[in-house]
């Protein structure tokens, strides 16, 4: 079977957020940059754990610059057999998806795999779009998922219980806690992930659609006000005239 | 949860907050491989060694289930070859790898340097294709246990004073003497043993535990090191087959070959309990306030920052330069005896001046201080005393021997 791993770069989770000064760009000094959590622990693992039960190989892609080249030879180091990367800039989760959509067209996968969100953009947009444009079934959320010939059993937490879907493949499906357990490469696998193929291809034309104009960070938590239980008339005013809220 | 030699020992739920210092960018020295094996390992070890140690060393217990996790990762023999059980990576990589096992605690690091440069290092580089064969493989993926015996309990620093021997009996060398201060020697399967022969020669040999003759009790009793298991090796008329001694190796070259590998290997360990003894201490200066401000806007408490850094910078360029000349065979034995007391010698200041920094609490096992501290005053000692290695250089500048 023939898998396909999407996975993003994106700063690690105790990064100190910062813009440029005028908001339009990311301040990249001093930022550490990790695969993202949901890509490598449940996608890439899970992936890895079908092919050791059913055969077939693992393939990552990512949309980024050279830069990224680090992360995705994590990916083979954990076990993935090859890897390709879209050599651009992305601005958006459809320029990603469209790149990704036109590699897999002809690859004919069994499942894609991606992480239910980057915990960058928080988007969870790149696995749906990639559905979309190839015109396949799409599970999100997913924690389990089971495969057996081609019909697949793929389970996803719902609002007080947990929903089970049988879909027959090809599929795209966005991982979530639960699906697998991270793997920490060992150092075998790191000096083989040197020797692994990772191909560099130049992007597909595609205009993007929008464009990121202004970043901003969230306002400062204020600090907590306590009133005392038995002044209503004080409560009453603060969350009247200052929350705003009554 | 852990198997039934960690009692009631579990997971402590803190979290290991540690974060990479690297003030002059060394990490532009380093390939992807580097690293890699550097994330990987710290990963590792904020996963099963920092919500463990604390409680292993304080009730004075070998975390002995990590010896698989330690093979698993690759910390066995890195810089050996693949078909022997090794990693097939090269010297900073290696050295990067004991750097991240230390930044948990010097004891695992003490696991893992005795099990490769101690025991797979000399049979992969003495032994015969047999003995590489039969027990490599076995000691990379943490089956076998090894330990390396060459101090006795009245000869240290001077190993060449040894009384350990062997006779000639047939097919076999009758073996006799006692080994002190051996790391994992417990718990061993299996010993590099170096004794004299009946013409004084040194030699090596595997010696398996199950042998009549042989035991291994435990040293008690130590403020240092308490999540690693050290004991003695005694032998009593124990037979070592001659297929067992290794073949080609006579003097005092063989054992101090594994030396200066595991020299090398602690001249990066302790910049990695430095590191980590830094780190807690820059934390807590920026958290803990005293007179209205935070105790790192205080002088004081700069000086003593601003030292460490200074000296973790240092002896992080010492190690990579070293590791660069490991890696094309360059590095001489008196140039790993530089890297290895300085850098102990600077993780250990900086342990002393990180426990002040953290006041009262800076003596308890909330924060990782006093145990590196403890820790370091072993490897201060251990493999070549602090002193030692001075006169080490001492004669290597002078030509002139100081030892006799």
């Amino acid at each position: 079977m023939k898998f396909l791993v999407c996975v993003s770069k994106t700063p690690e989770t105790t990064a100190k957020i910062a813009f440029s000064g005028d908001g339009s760009q990311f301040e990249t000094s001093g930022v550490n940059y990790i695969m993202n959590p949901y890509d490598e622990w449940y996608a890439l693992v899970r992936a890895l754990e079908l092919k050791e039960l059913h055969g077939g190989s693992v393939t990552i892609i990512n949309v980024g610059p050279a830069s990224n080249d680090a992360v995705i030879r994590k990916g083979l180091a954990i076990g993935a057999d090859n890897a390709l990367r879209v050599n651009a800039e992305p601005n958006s989760s459809l320029y990603i998806a469209k790149q990704i959509a036109e590699h897999a067209k002809t690859e004919n996968y069994d499942v894609i795999f991606c992480g239910k969100e980057s915990i960058d953009y928080n988007g969870s947009e790149v696995g749906a779009m990639v559905a979309e444009l190839l015109d396949l079934p799409f599970i999100s959320f997913a924690n389990h998922l089971d495969l057996e010939g081609n019909l697949a059993t793929v389970s996803r937490d719902i609002e007080g219980g947990i929903e089970v879907a049988e879909v027959e493949t090809p599929i795209v499906v966005s991982a979530a806690k639960g699906m697998a357990e991270q793997r920490i490469p060992n150092m075998r696998g790191i000096m083989m992930a040197k020797r692994k193929p990772l191909s560099v291809v130049e992007p597909f034309d595609f205009a993007d659609l929008s464009v990121p104009v202004h970043f901003q960070l969230p306002p400062e938590k204020g600090g907590c006000v306590y009133v005392d239980g038995e002044n209503m008339d004080e409560l009453v005013r603060l969350l009247h005239q200052e929350a705003k809220v009554i | 949860m852990h198997n039934q030699n960690n009692g009631t020992i579990t997971k402590s739920a803190k979290t290991d907050r540690f974060q990479h210092h690297d003030y002059y960018g060394v990490d532009e020295l380093l390939t992807e491989e580097h690293l890699l094996a550097r994330e990987a390992v710290r990963e590792w070890v904020k996963q099963e060694v920092s919500p463990i140690i604390e409680e292993y060393a304080d009730k004075s217990k070998c975390p002995t289930h990590l010896f698989k996790g330690l093979a698993e990762i690759g910390a066995f023999g890195p810089s050996l070859p693949v078909e022997y059980g090794g990693g097939g990576m090269d010297e900073i990589a290696y050295g990067i790898i004991m750097q991240e096992l230390e930044r948990g605690d010097s004891g695992i690091r003490s696991m893992a340097s005795v099990q490769g440069s101690l025991v797979m290092y000399p049979i992969y580089r003495f032994g015969s294709e047999e003995q590489k064969r039969k027990y490599l493989p076995k000691l990379g993926s943490g089956e076998f246990i090894g330990c390396f015996g060459l101090t006795e309990p009245d000869h240290g620093s001077n190993p060449s004073g040894m009384i350990t021997n062997i006779k000639d009996d047939g097919d076999a060398y009758i073996l006799n003497g006692a080994k002190m201060w051996i790391t994992n020697s417990p718990l061993a399967d299996i010993a590099v043993v170096w004794a004299k022969d009946e013409e004084g020669a040194i030699r090596g040999m595997i010696v398996e535990k199950d042998w009549k003759g042989f035991s291994a009790p435990e040293i008690h009793g130590k403020w240092s090191l308490r999540a690693s298991i050290t004991g003695e090796l005694v032998f009593e008329d124990v037979r070592v087959p001659k297929e067992n001694v290794f073949p080609d190796v006579r003097g005092l070259k063989g054992p101090l070959s594994c030396l200066s590998k595991a020299r090398y290997g602690i001249a990066w360990g302790a910049i990695g309990a430095a590191l980590d003894c830094y780190d807690s201490a820059l934390r807590y200066s920026q958290e803990r306030e005293q007179f209205g401000k935070p105790i790192g806007q205080f002088q004081l408490t700069q000086k003593k920052l601003a030292e460490m850094i200074t000296e973790i910078t240092k002896a992080q360029l010492l190690a990579w330069r070293l590791g660069s000349l490991a890696n094309v065979g360059k590095a001489t034995p008196a140039q790993i005896s530089m890297a290895k007391r300085n850098n102990v010698h600077m993780a250990l200041q900086i342990a002393r001046e990180a426990r002040q920094i953290h006041g009262g609490m800076g003596i308890t096992n909330e924060y990782p201080c006093m145990r590196h501290m403890m820790n370091l005053e072993t490897v201060l000692t251990y493999e070549g005393t602090h002193d030692i290695h001075l006169l080490i250089t001492g004669m290597d500048v002078t030509g002139l021997n100081a030892f006799k």
